[in-house]
């Protein structure tokens, strides 16, 4: 505790002993020294990541009244369900830095915050449940496996326990798609065409390519990310291709192809202005995702009212029970 | 030497505040020590056990849950890691391997 140095030498003292403990694959705790730069980054990545699994309910949630038989529907209701569980996990972890959820929450119903584009493509028939279980969880699974060792501690930890339900998610959405492309002609059509409007925004889901990604290399540095997008991208073509060959069906890209030599599967080039323009706000259901999260928070208002009314008046009767006489306390 | 965390609870405002915080902590099976899961937010302590079960404990990932107003909580700071945990490293008698026994006799 005793501070006998300068200021300036005592900040150099803390940022190489946090530079230590990155460099050896440590993690950070929320109240050890880090410095403001991680933080903030932190703050932004973490927030976005709870503001996805947040809005990433509203595409699926259009579904639930329509799901084709009630193990269908109990399974995506679940599914759902655990992708709320997500976004509190998170944000529970980014209030770790000093911020608080309210704030983060105003900030998506502002649009000032950010969430993964993904969410802003429309889910138009039974078989788009079944692509963004297989894709876009499929993709998820890539990203987070990789932070589950993220420097940062909380994080890291509420990535492990999201890892262990997003398997889960994947499959049902992958038997999804093999109920589809094993059914009938109409039913193979339609899981088709949804494959041909999934496969894109999925690949987009990682970033920006690793050269227009300014944020990426600083969260590399800091070990919050421990590969590139582009690596994760690859990684998740590879893993998927194969899959989706198993159901008999095809990929929208012509140039798709495997290389023996690096035994990757090559892939053609991503529609990049596509992608700043949704992540702009001008992807097919953006202003519909944000009125749909502003209406449910305004909707919700009267719930959290009446929960406090409650609270207070629980409060209020516990005090009362304590200020009466002994003998009254002893009898009731 | 403790200081509480620096997380202090959202001023409830009617009807859209995100009410205090709350520590999670969720024993796994008979026998387990209960360990910190996450945090949540809620009115009470009752409603902190609701939201805490549908959290944190969706698959029987629980079989108990201890709900802790995050203020309440005190923790011992990283400066104070070196000096605060100091004693235990020099004490050498504490390990049992600090203790000669006779040639041949094996002990446990
Ligand atoms: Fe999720
Ligand atoms: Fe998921």
């Amino acid at each position: 505790m005793t501070q006998t140095a300068t200021p300036s030498a005592a900040d150099t003292a803390r940022e190489s002993a946090f530079e230590a403990v990155i460099a050896d694959g440590g993690y950070i705790e929320p109240k050890d020294w880090m410095p403001d730069r991680y933080r903030k980054q932190l703050v932004r990545m973490m927030s976005q990541h709870a503001h996805s699994e947040i809005v990433g309910m509203l595409p699926e949630g259009n579904w639930l009244t329509r799901a084709p038989s009630l193990r269908r529907k109990m399974t995506l209701l679940a599914k759902v369900q655990d992708e709320a569980g997500h976004g509190l996990y998170i944000y529970c972890g980014a209030e770790t830095l000093g911020v608080d959820r309210h704030e983060l929450v105003d900030q998506l119903h502002a649009g000032t915050a950010k969430y993964s584009s993904i969410f802003n493509y429309p889910t138009l028939s039974w078989a788009d449940i079944g692509m963004i279980g297989w894709l876009v969880d499929g993709a998820a699974i890539v990203n987070q496996t990789m932070l589950a060792k993220a420097s940062y501690g909380p994080y890291a930890r509420a990535m492990i326990r999201i890892c262990k339900e997003e398997n889960f998610h994947k499959r049902q959405g992958y038997e999804i798609c093999a109920t589809l492309a094993g059914g009938t002609p109409a039913q193979r059509a339609m899981a088709q065409e949804s494959l041909n409007r999934w496969w894109w925004p999925s690949l987009m889901m990682f970033g920006p390519s690793d050269k227009d990604s300014p944020n990426s290399a600083e969260l590399m540095k800091w070990g919050v990310k421990r590969k590139s997008n582009d690596e994760l991208r690859q990684r998740f073509v590879n893993l998927t291709i194969p899959q989706g060959q198993a159901l008999g069906l095809t990929f929208p890209d012509p140039d798709l192809r495997y290389d023996e030599a690096t035994d990757n599967w090559e892939f053609g080039e991503i529609d990049w202005d596509e992608f700043w323009s949704v992540v702009k706000g001008h992807g097919p259901c953006n202003e519909e995702r944000l009125e749909a999260r502003r209406a449910a928070h305004d909707n919700g208002a009267w719930v959290r009212a009446a929960a406090e009314a409650y609270a207070a008046k629980q409060r209020a009767a516990r005090a009362a029970v304590a200020a009466s006489p002994r003998e009254t306390r002893r009898r009731s | 030497m403790t200081t509480a965390p620096n997380s202090t609870p959202a001023t409830p405002s009617a009807g859209d505040s995100q009410w205090p915080l709350w520590e999670v902590f969720t024993q796994e099976a008979p026998g387990a020590a209960h360990q910190h899961a996450g945090s949540v937010h809620a009115v009470d302590a009752e409603q902190a056990l609701q939201n805490a079960r549908d959290v944190y404990a969706r698959r029987r990932e629980a079989i108990s849950i201890w709900v802790v107003p995050s203020i309440t909580i005190c923790a011992s700071t990283p400066e104070d890691v070196g000096p605060f945990f100091d004693p235990a490293n020099d004490k050498a008698y504490r390990h049992p391997q600090f203790y000669k026994t006779p040639r041949g006799v094996r002990v446990f």
